[in-house]
C-alpha cells in the first residue's frame, strides 16, 4: 500500500524541554531536553529506571511533569489532558479492549471522533492492512497471538492520524523472532505514515536497528543523542560507550591529545581526557588476536557465533580483553594458546573513570 | 494397562467428592422431585397444583422481593465498596483488613446475625432505645424488623459483603493500560467507562448480581430466627410444611416448595453462568 493512498498527515516537530519529574524523591527525569524533527524516528534507550518511560508518559500526557515543557508542533501541550494530545500509543502489551475484536479496536478512538459509520470501517480495514491482519479483522484479542495484538495496536494507534506515535516497549512480550520480524515491520509503517515517533525500548539491538537517532539515557538525563551508527563507533560518554554494544576498558596513558593502548599510539576523540591516565573504550572488533609463540597474551575462551568469532584473552598483565573477528579462522584458536594482541583504531574515547 | 491405570488415578482423587455430591445433593433432590409428585406413595398432582394457591404464591413472591431487593441492594453497595477497594494499594492494609472483614462477615448468617439486628432495632433494643430516649421517633414501628423489610435489612448484612469479594477479581482485571489505551486514542473519563470498564464488567457485576438473588433466595437460617410467626418467605413455608400441625397430611407440600425453589434457582444459576463464562473469555 503506497502512503499516498493512507491520508497520512505531515510530521510535526515534537520538543521535550527542561523536564523534571521526581517520584517519592526519587529522581526520574532530572531537565530532559530533547528535540524530535518532523517524520522522524527516535529510539529513548537506556537502563531500568533510566527515565525513559516516564520522558514517555509525560509526552503522552498520562503524567504532569514537575517542571519543563511539551511542545508538539507550535503547540504547547505540558497542560493538555491525555485525551485532547492527539497522540497514538502501542503499550507494552495486553492494551487492546479485550471484548472488542481487531477491527472494533482500531475503529475505537475514530468512533470516539464521531467518524461515520462506513468511513471509520474501512479507515480500520485499511490500518488492519497495512498492518498484515486484514483477515483476522473479527478475531477478539485473546483469539490472537502476541505479535498479533501489538500489531493491532499499531494499527489503532495510527487510524486516528495522530501528531506523534508512542511505542512504549511494545516488542518486549514478544519472543525474538517475533520481536524482529514486528521490529522492521513498525519501521516499514512508521515510514509509510511518516509519522514523527517516540519509541521507548531497553534493547538496544531494538533501537539502533529502526532509528533515525538513539538517545541513550541514564539517570534522567540524555547522555547522547546520534543516528546509530554515530553513536556505537563514537560514543561520547563513557556510559555510552559501555551500555551500547561490548567495550573494552583498557588503562591507559594520554599525553598531547594521544593514547597509548597496547603499544599502539591513537588520537583521542573530542570529549576524551587531555592528559594523564585514563580508561580507553575499545570495541571487541578493534583488537585483532593473532597467534605467535613471541606473544604475551594467553587465549582463555574461544566462541564461534556463527559470522563471526569472539576470543577472549588474558594480557601479560592480567587484563581480560574481548576481541571479535570475522572468519572462521579466530575459531582453530585453542586455549591457553599464546597470541599478540594489536590495536586497529583511529581514535578513542579515553574517559577518567 | 498399567498406563491406562495411571492415567486414571488422578481422577480417582474426584471419588470422595462425587460420593459426597450424590449423597447430599443428587439423592435429595431426586427425593424432592419424586416426592413433589406422590402422596403416601401414590402419583399425584396436588402438591404442585397447590404451588398455585393464595398462601404459596404470596411466599413466592415475597421470596422473589427480598432476593431480588436484598441482590440489588448488595449489587449497588458492594459494587462500589469493591471499587472503593481496589483504588487502594493492592498489598495495602485498608484492602486486607477490608477484604478479611468481608470474608467473614459474608458468613455471618443465622441466629447470632439476627439476634445482633434483635438486640440493636428489637423493641427494646439499643438503638430503638438510645433514638426513642433522644429523638422521641419509635424505630420499632409495628415491629418490621420481623417481616420483609426487615428482612432484607438483615440480608443486606451479608449480601454486601458477598458481593465485594466475588465482585473483586472481576475488578482487579480491569487493567490499567486499557484506561490509559482510552484516555490517549480520545475518551473522556464518561466515554471509558461507557465504552470500556462498563461493557467489561457488566456481565460480572450482572452474574454476581445473580448469585446474591440465589444465595438469599435459599437463606433460611436468619429469618427462621427472626421470623418466629407467619412464612413470609418460601423457606419459612417449606418449614411449617414440614412441622406444622396444621399441615399436616400435606407433608409432600414441602416438596413441591423446594422443587419451586430448586427451578428458580437453577434458572438463576444458569443466567449466572453464561455470564461469568462471557467475562472469564474476555478476561484471561
Amino acid at each position: 500500500m503506497s502512503a499516498s493512498a493512507l491520508e497520512t498527515r505531515e510530521g510535526v516537530e515534537v520538543r521535550l524541554e527542561g523536564l523534571h519529574r521526581e517520584f517519592s524523591g526519587v529522581r526520574a527525569l532530572d531537565g530532559l531536553d530533547l528535540t524530535l524533527r518532523p517524520g522522524e524516528l527516535v529510539a529513548l534507550l537506556g537502563p531500568s529506571g533510566c527515565g525513559k518511560t516516564t520522558a514517555l508518559r509525560l509526552v503522552a500526557g498520562l503524567d504532569d511533569p514537575d517542571s519543563g515543557r511539551v511542545v508538539v508542533g507550535d503547540r504547547d501541550v505540558t497542560h493538555v489532558p491525555a485525551n485532547r494530545r492527539d497522540m497514538g500509543m502501542v503499550f507494552q502489551a495486553y492494551s487492546l479492549f479485550p471484548h472488542l475484536t481487531a477491527q472494533q479496536n482500531v475503529e475505537f478512538g475514530l468512533k470516539l471522533r464521531r467518524v461515520d459509520r462506513s468511513k471509520r470501517a474501512g479507515r480500520a480495514r485499511q490500518m488492519l492492512e497495512l498492518v498484515g491482519l486484514a483477515s483476522q479483522a473479527d478475531r477478539f484479542a485473546s483469539q490472537l497471538s502476541g505479535g498479533q495484538q501489538q500489531r493491532v495496536a499499531l494499527a489503532r494507534a495510527l487510524a486516528i492520524q495522530p501528531a506523534v506515535l508512542l511505542l512504549d516497549e511494545p516488542l518486549s512480550a514478544l519472543d525474538a523472532k517475533v520481536r524482529a520480524q514486528l521490529r522492521d515491520e513498525i519501521r516499514r509503517v512508521q515510514l509509510e505514515v511518516g509519522t514523527t515517533t517516540l519509541f521507548v525500548t531497553h534493547d538496544q539491538e531494538e533501537a539502533l536497528s529502526i532509528s533515525d537517532r538513539v538517545g541513550v539515557m541514564n539517570q534522567g538525563r540524555l547522555e547522547q543523542l546520534a543516528p546509530p551508527e554515530e553513536l556505537y563507533t563514537a560514543p561520547s560518554t563513557a556510559f555510552v560507550a559501555a551500555f551500547v554494544g561490548l567495550m573494552n576498558r583498557i588503562p591507559c596513558r594520554v599525553e598531547a591529545g594521544r593514547a597509548s593502548v597496547l603499544g599502539a599510539t591513537v588520537r583521542v576523540t573530542d570529549r576524551s581526557v587531555t592528559s594523564g591516565e585514563g580508561i580507553a573504550m575499545v570495541r571487541p572488533e578493534q583488537l585483532v588476536v593473532e597467534a605467535s609463540d613471541a606473544g604475551s597474551a594467553e587465549v582463555l575462551q574461544v566462541s564461534f557465533l556463527g559470522s563471526v568469532t569472539h576470543v577472549r584473552v588474558r594480557t601479560a598483565d592480567g587484563h581480560e580483553l574481548l576481541s571479535q573477528a570475522n572468519g572462521a579462522e579466530a575459531a582453530r584458536l585453542t586455549v591457553h594458546t599464546p597470541v599478540r594482541v594489536r590495536l586497529v583504531a583511529d581514535q578513542l574515547l579515553v574517559s577518567s573513570d | 494397562m498399567i498406563k491406562a491405570a495411571r492415567r486414571a488415578l488422578p481422577s480417582l482423587g474426584m471419588v470422595p467428592f462425587l460420593g459426597y455430591l450424590t449423597v447430599f445433593l443428587f439423592i435429595p433432590t431426586v427425593i424432592v422431585v419424586v416426592g413433589a409428585f406422590q402422596d403416601d406413595g401414590r402419583p399425584t398432582l396436588d402438591n404442585v397444583r397447590a404451588l398455585g394457591s393464595g398462601p404459596v404464591l404470596h411466599a413466592l413472591r415475597q421470596s422473589l422481593v427480598v432476593s431480588a431487593s436484598t441482590a440489588v441492594i448488595g449489587a449497588v453497595v458492594g459494587g462500589l465498596l469493591a471499587y472503593a477497594v481496589v483504588t487502594c494499594k493492592p498489598d495495602g492494609a485498608v484492602r486486607r483488613a477490608v477484604t478479611s472483614a468481608c470474608g467473614v462477615l459474608a458468613q455471618f448468617g443465622g441466629v447470632m446475625l439476627a439476634f445482633a439486628f434483635i438486640a440493636t432495632l428489637g423493641f427494646s433494643g439499643a438503638v430503638t432505645t438510645l433514638v426513642k430516649d433522644s429523638v422521641g421517633v419509635n424505630l420499632y414501628g409495628s415491629g418490621w424488623l420481623f417481616d420483609v423489610p426487615g428482612i432484607i435489612l438483615v440480608y443486606s448484612y451479608f449480601q454486601i459483603p458477598l458481593m465485594v469479594i466475588v465482585f473483586l477479581p472481576a475488578l482487579d482485571g480491569i487493567k490499567v493500560q486499557w484506561r490509559e489505551a482510552a484516555e490517549n486514542l480520545g475518551a473522556s473519563t464518561w466515554q471509558y467507562w461507557r465504552q470500556v470498564a462498563g461493557p467489561l464488567l457488566l456481565p460480572a457485576f450482572l452474574g454476581s448480581t445473580l448469585l446474591l438473588f440465589a444465595n438469599a433466595f435459599a437463606s433460611y437460617a436468619t429469618a427462621a430466627a427472626l421470623v418466629s410467626q407467619g412464612n413470609p418467605i418460601l423457606p419459612l413455608f417449606i418449614r411449617s410444611a414440614l412441622t406444622s400441625e396444621i399441615l399436616l397430611g400435606r407433608a409432600n407440600l414441602g416438596y413441591a416448595l423446594a422443587l419451586e425453589m430448586i427451578v428458580v434457582v437453577a434458572i438463576v444459576m444458569t443466567g449466572y453462568a453464561l455470564l461469568v463464562r462471557r467475562t472469564s473469555r474476555w478476561l484471561r
